[in-house]
């Protein structure tokens, strides 16, 4: 029995929930349209169906996420485990491979062992599996017994249908929420495990990062010293990237607003949004094979020591460019909510355009413009890809631009590729600097917000 | 035009049209400002008094679609020639907006702005007295003199319009144009702006938009009455006030108009 059958069986008992539910009110002589009785016949049988599927497919995917325990338990127990290897790699290796094999994801296997598992296995996940959809079937058809009985007509089926509509609703905008605060929750768990192998310390102040040595065995902690990637990060994202972003976002901004007649605006501001839309990685090939070997021959030619072919200038300027359209239609919207009393102010004072934006516009939008710039700053240190691909990742500590410096996101994308132990000091660096990045990101964006909304209501 | 034009005309209109897009605002309005005499615009919301106001510094400029035609000039010099520079006319001809606007900046910077975009003050002691004496004028001195670091916006309405007379007389300018300068403020705020614009009044050439008929005979001595984007009757304000020519200014004064 497959886990598709039973949810549309679970769905069939609650279509006939719904059925004899509304034909038995009808008989109550509960009738749609009259008001003296609290709900409608289709109100009653809503109430059945729901009270027959919900809880059983709630008991459903309850049980899918304890069955695999279950199943290596009773695998465990079978006569062919008991020659399992004692070391847990190699044991977990053999009992996954197994574990593929007998649900068909895998067809041959590589270990010899894990075949003679195979068989205990599907047995076990069988017999789970329809005792899952029974007790399924059984609670399902129970609940909806139970919601049944209370079918007559003084009973307030519509309230509590639009109780379970409005907690649905609920439940709907508390996912993300939800979903932030599982990211949030597992970062730190895995965060945690790290610092208990590295000193949090050594961690944050270490200036050596050099993750691959410790995990072969002859490193040690100070290979963790996660300093050089937040330069490499700041670098990139936070300086280079701003002197191209800001300069270029507010001077669009400003003619955007200012100069530009309608028409060209209106062709001009869209053009400038499209380069937000660009995928990441188109960047990061732009960043990789043009920009990056060009800079590289403008240092050597002149004579810039350690030009490299991946450098943070490259990737920085790509990702100004890429972060312009964010600080332009931020400066735009707040150079926009000045109130036109404050330019008309300063213009009939005899100051001329490029006077009032510089001494009055600006300066009146400055603080929506800040907020701007560090939703960018925030949004650039967390870019990935333009940094994967034309950052580098040597772990230097560089003030020259042409040199190659790697970046926290760099580094988790490093430490999380290819094949992984997930327990390994080296992958459980990736979450703490996860954890970092975070945490940092969260609080500009924090400030940020605040900033701007200030602002906005410094004007209304 | 009835009033024969003397040497004191500060500004001059003559035969003045300003359309936006299609639509005519203002048709042939001559009206002339002079030195000694305060002059009230009044007339129906709508009639055009804005309007006519901003041609006179230029500012309908900023507005794409207003246009205007016609003759103005300042000093006998047309304002809307080729040889004049815009922001050496708004530089003389100095504006007070219907609602306060100081600009986000201390009080003082406030004041200082024109003198400082204009190149007036030649150091910063200098600079500091311009902005005493601009306060003094405008009647915020005492009130302001151990906060000029506070922001402009801080100030109460009346407080934030006096600094903006107090700004744009800074400039020393020689004609003040003041839009409905007193809509926002309660009567005490606009009893103390009546004040300075009696005060004002001789070494400027003001020009006041206004609603209230007692504020214009209180402060103007000259009033120009516009009905539907024309001048239908202008003359010493107590004759137009006591013994109007025309039905229809009669009607407004009185208050009879719809
Ligand atoms: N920017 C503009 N674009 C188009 N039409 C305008 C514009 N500004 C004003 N108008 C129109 O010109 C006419 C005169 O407007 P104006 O603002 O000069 O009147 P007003 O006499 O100042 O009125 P109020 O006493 O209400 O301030 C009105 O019909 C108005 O709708
Ligand atoms: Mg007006």
């Amino acid at each position: 029995m497959t886990g598709m059958m039973i949810v549309m069986i679970i769905v069939a008992l609650a279509l006939i929930g719904w059925i004899v539910a509304r034909a038995r009110a009808t008989r109550l002589g509960i009738e749609a349209g009259r008001l003296a009785t609290n709900s409608r016949p289709s109100q009653h049988g809503w109430y059945v169906a729901l009270w027959t599927a919900l809880p059983a497919l709630a008991f459903l995917a309850v049980w899918a996420n304890v069955m695999p325990s279950l199943v290596l338990d009773s695998v465990l127990t079978s006569p062919a485990a008991q020659s399992l290897p004692a070391d847990d790699f190699s044991r977990g290796a053999i009992l996954s491979e197994a574990g593929a094999i007998a649900s068909g994801a895998q067809t041959a296997a590589f270990n010899p062992q894990s075949m003679s598992l195979v068989e205990p296995y599907r047995a076990a996940y069988g017999r789970y599996s329809t005792i899952g959809a029974v007790l399924a079937a059984i609670l399902a058809f129970a609940c909806g017994a139970y919601a049944f009985s209370r079918v007559r007509p003084s009973f307030t089926a519509r309230n509590r249908v639009e109780r379970v509509v409005m907690w649905t609703l609920l439940l709907a905008s508390l996912i993300a929420i939800i979903t932030t605060a599982g990211i949030v929750a597992s970062l730190l768990f895995e965060s945690l495990r790290f610092f208990s192998m590295v000193n949090p310390l050594d961690f944050l102040l270490g200036l050596k990062w050099s993750p691959q040595s410790a995990a072969m065995g002859y490193g040690n902690e100070d290979a963790f010293g996660a300093v050089p990637l937040f330069w490499g990060t700041i670098f990139i994202g936070a300086i280079i990237a701003m002197i191209v972003a800001i300069p270029l976002g507010l001077m669009s901004a400003i003619y955007l607003t200012q100069y530009a007649k309608p028409r060209t605006r209106k062709w001009m501001k869209p053009m400038l949004e499209v380069l937000a839309g660009v995928p990441t990685v188109v960047y990061g090939y732009f960043a990789a094979l043009t920009v990056a070997p060009a800079l590289r021959n403008l240092a050597a030619g002149i004579g810039i020591p350690g030009a490299s072919s991946e450098s943070a200038l490259a990737a920085g300027l790509v990702m100004g460019v890429m972060i312009i359209p964010f600080v332009s239609s931020m400066a735009d919207d707040s150079i926009a909510a000045v109130p036109q009393s404050m330019r008309d102010g300063s213009l009939a004072m005899g100051a001329t355009t490029s006077e009032t934006i510089r001494r009055v516009l600006i300066p009146a939008a400055l603080p929506g413009v800040v907020g701007g710039v560090l939703l960018a700053v925030s949004r650039a240190i967390g870019e990935t890809m333009i940094v994967v691909m034309a950052a580098g990742l040597a772990a230097n500590m560089t003030l020259n631009p042409f040199a190659s410096v790697t970046t926290v996101t760099t580094q988790m994308v490093q430490l999380l590729t290819g094949d992984q132990e997930f327990d390994s000091a080296k992958t459980l660096a990736a979450f703490a600097l996860g954890l970092v990045l975070f945490i940092v990101t969260l609080l500009l964006n924090i400030v940020a917000l605040r900033v701007v909304k200030k602002y906005r209501e410094a004007y209304e | 035009m009835a009033d024969t034009a003397t040497t004191t005309n500060k500004m001059t209109a003559r035969g003045v049209n300003v359309f936006y897009g299609e639509k005519q605002a203002i048709q042939n309005v001559s009206i002339d400002v002079d030195l000694e005499n305060v002059t009230a615009f009044i007339g129906p919301s709508g009639c055009g008094k804005s309007t006519f106001l901003r041609t006179l510094n230029r500012m309908n400029d900023t507005v794409a679609s207003a246009r205007v035609e016609g003759r103005i000039t300042l000093d006998g010099e047309d304002i809307y020639g080729s040889a004049m520079d815009v922001v050496q006319l708004r530089a003389r001809v100095g504006m007070v907006f219907q609602k306060p606007n100081p600009f986000p900046k201390s009080i003082y910077e406030n004041i200082a702005y024109g003198p400082r975009i204009h190149g007036l003050a030649s150091g910063k002691a200098d600079l500091d007295q311009i902005v005493e004496k601009s306060l003094r004028r405008a009647g915020l001195w005492e009130e302001v003199k151990d906060r000029l670091n506070d922001s402009g916006t801080a100030l109460s309405g009346g407080q934030q319009q006096r600094l903006c007379i107090g700004r744009a007389i800074a400039v020393e300018p020689e004609v003040i144009l003041m839009d409905e300068p007193c809509s926002a403020l309660d009567p005490i705020a606009t009893a103390k702006i009546e004040e300075l614009i009696l005060e004002l009044r001789g070494n400027y050439a003001i020009v006041i938009v206004t609603h209230n008929m007692q504020q214009a005979a209180r402060v103007s001595q000259r009033t120009a009455f516009f009905h539907l984007g024309r001048l239908v009757e202008q003359g010493p304000t107590t004759e137009i006030f006591t013994n109007p020519r025309k039905e229809r200014t009669k009607d407004y004064i009185t208050g009879r108009y719809g």
